[in-house]
């Protein structure tokens, strides 16, 4: 990995950076270059594997990758932070942008088992050209979610008054509003986590906390078909609030859980009923997850190569499972694309090298630490300054990272470019203030306080 | 290598345990009523029930239709835990070379290893055979019991008048409900221990406590299992990271994990017993050579004529019995399995002694008051007792769960046994203990620590002054204790100890 050597224009962060004869690595430059070079490398990647046509995302960079729709809503919050930092023009995003929502307006909705959709809800894996249902897959709740809170931060941000724009915002709140949320509890107290049209309703529910923190938030603001605020205490029954190396913390072991309703909704100063009774922000708990990250990681319990305070990642993310097969001498079990977790697990030793850099708007100082120091060790867990889905050193390789996941996820470079955003900024959490159906779910979730009072 | 034995007691353990808790040349005595206590059933409540009344002088009957010992010793936890006990040791000697040793020769004999379980049910029974009962005023009659009015029980052609009556019979195994099993044939807990060896290949289907056990234990002694559960995940009476352990346990061992599964049909090919799955709407086959299932209870009540005696039951939840476990017949009571709920045998054993004692002492004891603890003993075990968080939360309790993982543990550290972790859950603010779960090697064991301090009502801070060995892996529990006294250095009294420091260094 060397720098400068890629596809890519040059950012207002590239002024200086080249050192004659020496070709500069991303762990020369400071805190902001590294960032915004990290940054903009999962920017690039996100619109390279955008459809112009009907605006999918891939899932990820293997040849004929569908697209998730968790991909595109992440996809649509990402241009407009190009448009900001001048990586896309502002046209050239409202294109894309209404390509997006215009085929998903006009999708099939019959809840068919090649369709798009039923009942507002979408696959959550659609193929990139006709956009129908590919591998069976379920009609997701969490990344219908995901890709409705993309077209609530589009909404947010092409506010100009021109045809184009009112229709952004036209097709954003016909989408939002057309997703029946209540068919969804299934009779129940809480959401399904999916259903499929051959076999009905996944048997298990979203409850306890997670990333479903902004679907609960969706489906409660919707002015159309919202689910009655119980379905949100339901969700919280199973919180654990936990004493764990010596951190008070609201317990989810993968990281992404801590993250990914965090990319529009600014917890730093609002707080439900249990954040109320707790003492304690979902923000701050994001920090203390990221500290438990490290703290695991630096205890490294299972004997995996390369844990320590500055090297972690535990979380949702590619495996070696299916390359490397099976056990090794210790009877360690490698597991396949999974959500890792810290403490409990599971860990079989793979990280996910983006981890640090998504949490920099919660602990920078811990974050930017374990991101120089992994940069630093396993430069081969990027490729074209993209994160690739995970490694594991545990396992042999060509390289100190041992086992490298061989694709790069839309999720994971989405993820980076608001994250990275998020703590340069705060750009997206402050455009999606002006949500009304965010202001209106997090309000009858129990939310109050800071910015939600103004 | 040595080959010599050191087990010097060369007695058939199943012509043992037939002599000692089934002998063929038993005579039922002639009945001298009234009895105080008639009891139905020789199983753990039973026993429990009829050795307490007979030492405080009571005139006792007891009828077993099958063993002495019940489901405990002849088919549940006995032979369960000398089974995982063997496959334990072979789970350590996979891992000999971390510890500094070379085992890589010791392959597992599943023959032995079934004659050692019969041998320790042999050894258990020594305890509690037919002679020994008889030996303690107990009249002990085997035959099929069926109420014959409300103050009488018929064994054979004997009847015999009761003053009060305990039923005790406990539960048989549900049959499986999937088409072509029962054509096919399949194995029980009741079948499995009386096999000579075991099988290569075994499905087992049901994910409870049981079938976990069963599944970890068998591929452990070299059966290749196929663990089918149709939930999303294993033990639904525990909470989601203990499950999540185990899950990691399993698949560790070898186990071929199949979550939110169902077994739709079964038949028998060339190459064994064919098993058709479905899963999220995708079937597919796998192959075996015995089926372990049958992980399921319902009460044992067929046969018993409860009507005749007025006693309310049901097929599913069994005899239907009030807090002091009095049955609908005022004279009458149940204990155990037979009556539903948690059936484990402890719960029996607590149940039996509060139903001997309202029975014969006009005793106002309500099981409602017990604290129930269990443990599924998989390795790593998981033990519980009291609420769950969930639960918790569900009653408006506000809780804190005080977490310590194993691997902070030095003891768990120094014996390589660092999954797992201590959960004890207090009232937020307090520190009286609502509820705990333990995942580890041995918590089971550990978990007693904290049932006396919930039975006894002492909070959890007292346990951080109770001094424990060191190094001891219950030694866990303190450490959550020691947090929960932390939780109570407020910011202000940090700030107020600060300046009282302070002071101090100023008077030097």
């Amino acid at each position: 990995m060397t720098w400068p050597s890629r596809r890519r224009t040059a950012s207002p962060y590239d002024a200086g950076r080249a050192t004659k004869g020496h070709p500069v690595t991303l762990g020369d430059l400071d805190d902001d270059a590294l960032l915004d070079a990290l940054q903009r490398a999962a920017f690039d990647w996100m619109l390279e594997n955008a459809n112009p046509d009907n605006g999918l995302v891939a899932d990820n960079s293997d040849d004929g990758a569908p697209a998730s729709i968790a991909v595109v809503g992440f996809a649509l919050t990402c241009w407009p932070v190009g448009v900001a930092r001048g990586w896309m023009d502002r046209n050239r995003a409202l294109a894309l942008t209404l390509a997006t929502l215009r085929f998903f307006t006009h999708a099939e909705q019959g809840g068919d088992e090649t369709g798009t959709g039923h009942r507002g809800f979408f696959y959550h894996f659609l193929d990139m050209e006709r956009g129908r249902r590919v591998w069976n897959c379920e009609l997701s709740l969490i990344d219908t979610a995901l890709l409705l809170a993309g077209c609530e931060a589009a909404s947010c941000y092409f506010d100009a008054d021109t045809p184009d724009e009112a229709e952004v915002r036209a097709l954003a709140r016909a989408l939002i509003a057309s997703v029946e949320w209540p068919w969804a509890l299934d009779r129940g107290d809480t959401l399904s986590q999916g259903w499929h049209p051959e076999t009905g309703f996944i048997r298990y529910d979203w409850e306890g906390y997670s990333e479903a923190l902004i679907l609960y938030v969706l489906a409660l603001g919707s002015d159309t078909h919202p689910v009655p605020p119980d379905s949100y205490r339901a969700w919280r029954v199973t919180y654990q609030w936990e004493k764990i190396y010596g951190h008070d913390t609201l317990y989810a072991g993968p990281l992404f859980i801590h993250l990914f309703s965090h990319i529009w909704l600014d917890f730093r100063t609002i707080g439900d009923g249990f954040n109320r009774e707790k003492g304690i922000t979902y923000f701050t708990n994001t920090r203390r997850a990221v500290q438990i990250q490290s703290d695991y990681a630096r205890l490294n319990p299972r004997g995996f190569a390369g844990y320590d305070a500055n090297c972690w990642g535990l979380t949702a993310c590619d495996g070696p499972g299916g390359a490397m097969n099976t056990a090794d001498d210790t009877g360690r079990q490698f597991l396949e694309y999974t959500a890792r977790g810290a403490p409990f697990g599971p860990d079989d030793g793979t990280l996910a090298g983006w981890a640090p850099a998504a949490a920099m708007p919660f602990a920078p100082t811990t974050a930017m630490a374990a991101l120089r120091t992994m940069l630093h060790r396993y430069p081969g867990m990027l490729r074209d300054d993209r994160f690739l889905g995970s490694f594991n050193p545990s396992l042999p390789g060509e390289g100190p990272e041992g086992w490298i996941s061989p694709r790069i996820y839309g999720l994971d470079q989405g993820l980076l470019v608001l994250m990275i955003e998020n703590h340069r900024s705060g750009m997206i959490w402050d455009l999606m203030r002006a949500s009304q159906v965010c202001n209106t779910g997090l309000r009858r979730a129990g939310f109050k306080g800071g910015w939600l009072d103004e | 290598m040595n080959k010599a034995t050191f087990d010097h007691d060369s007695t058939d353990p199943r012509l043992e345990l037939r002599r000692n808790l089934r002998p063929d040349d038993w005579n039922n005595p002639a009945p001298a009523g009234p009895y105080n206590l008639v009891v139905i059933g020789a199983g753990p409540a039973g026993l429990t029930a009829a050795r307490i009344a007979a030492r405080l002088g009571a005139r006792v009957a007891l009828i077993e239709a099958g063993a002495i010992g019940g489901d405990c010793t002849n088919i549940g936890c006995v032979p369960t835990k000398a089974i995982i006990r063997s496959g334990k040791l072979y789970a350590d000697a996979r891992r000999a070379r971390h510890f500094g040793a070379d085992a890589a020769g010791e392959t597992p004999d599943p023959a032995l290893a079934l004659q050692r379980v019969r041998k320790v049910q042999a050894r258990i029974s020594r305890s509690e055979t037919a002679e020994l009962l008889k030996s303690e005023g107990i009249d002990l009659f085997f035959g099929k019991a069926r109420f014959a009015d409300h103050r009488s029980v018929r064994v054979g052609d004997a009847t015999l008048r009761f003053l009060r009556a305990l039923v005790a019979t406990g539960g048989v195994l549900r049959p499986p409900a999937i088409p072509g099993l029962a054509e096919i044939g399949f194995e029980t807990v009741e079948t499995l221990f009386d096999r000579d060896t075991l099988p290569r290949r075994m499905m087992v289907i049901g994910g409870g406590p049981l079938g976990c056990e069963m599944a970890q234990a068998l591929c452990r002694l070299g059966v290749g299992i196929v663990l089918v559960h149709d939930a999303p995940k294993f033990l639904p009476e525990e909470e989601r990271d203990a499950a999540q352990l185990l899950s990691e346990s399993l698949a560790r061992d070898g186990v071929q994990v199949h979550l939110n599964t169902t077994a739709v049909s079964a038949r028998t090919t060339s190459e064994g017993k064919e098993i058709t799955l479905s899963t999220g709407g995708d079937r597919f086959a796998i192959t075996v050579d015995e089926v372990l299932t049958g992980v399921g209870r319902v009460p044992r009540i067929a046969g018993l004529d409860l009507a005749a005696a007025g006693i309310a039951a049901d097929p599913e939840t069994g005899i239907e019995v009030d807090d002091f476990m009095r049955t609908t017949n005022r004279r009458v009571f149940a204990a155990g399995d037979v009556c539903g709920g948690h059936m484990f045998t402890h719960v029996a054993n607590a149940a039996a002694r509060i139903a001997v004692r309202n029975a014969l002492f006009f005793g106002r004891q309500r099981l409602s008051r017990q604290i129930i603890p269990w443990c599924t003993f998989t390795d790593p075990e998981i033990a519980h007792v009291g609420l769950r968080a969930d639960q918790a939360i569900s009653q408006g309790i506000p809780i804190k769960t005080y977490t310590v993982l194993m691997h902070e543990n030095d003891r768990a550290i120094t014996d390589g046994e660092e999954t797992g972790f201590v959960k004890i859950r207090v009232r937020q603010g307090g520190d009286r203990i609502l509820g705990a779960t333990v995942v580890a090697r041995h918590a089971g064991d550990m978990l007693n620590e904290i049932t006396l301090a919930m039975e006894r009502r002492i909070g959890l801070r007292a346990l951080s002054g109770v001094i424990h060995a060191y190094p001891t892996q219950s030694a866990a529990i303190r450490t959550a204790a020691d947090a929960c006294v932390a939780d109570r250095l407020t910011p202000r009294l940090r700030r107020l100890s600060g300046m009282w420091m302070s002071l101090l260094r100023r008077g030097g």
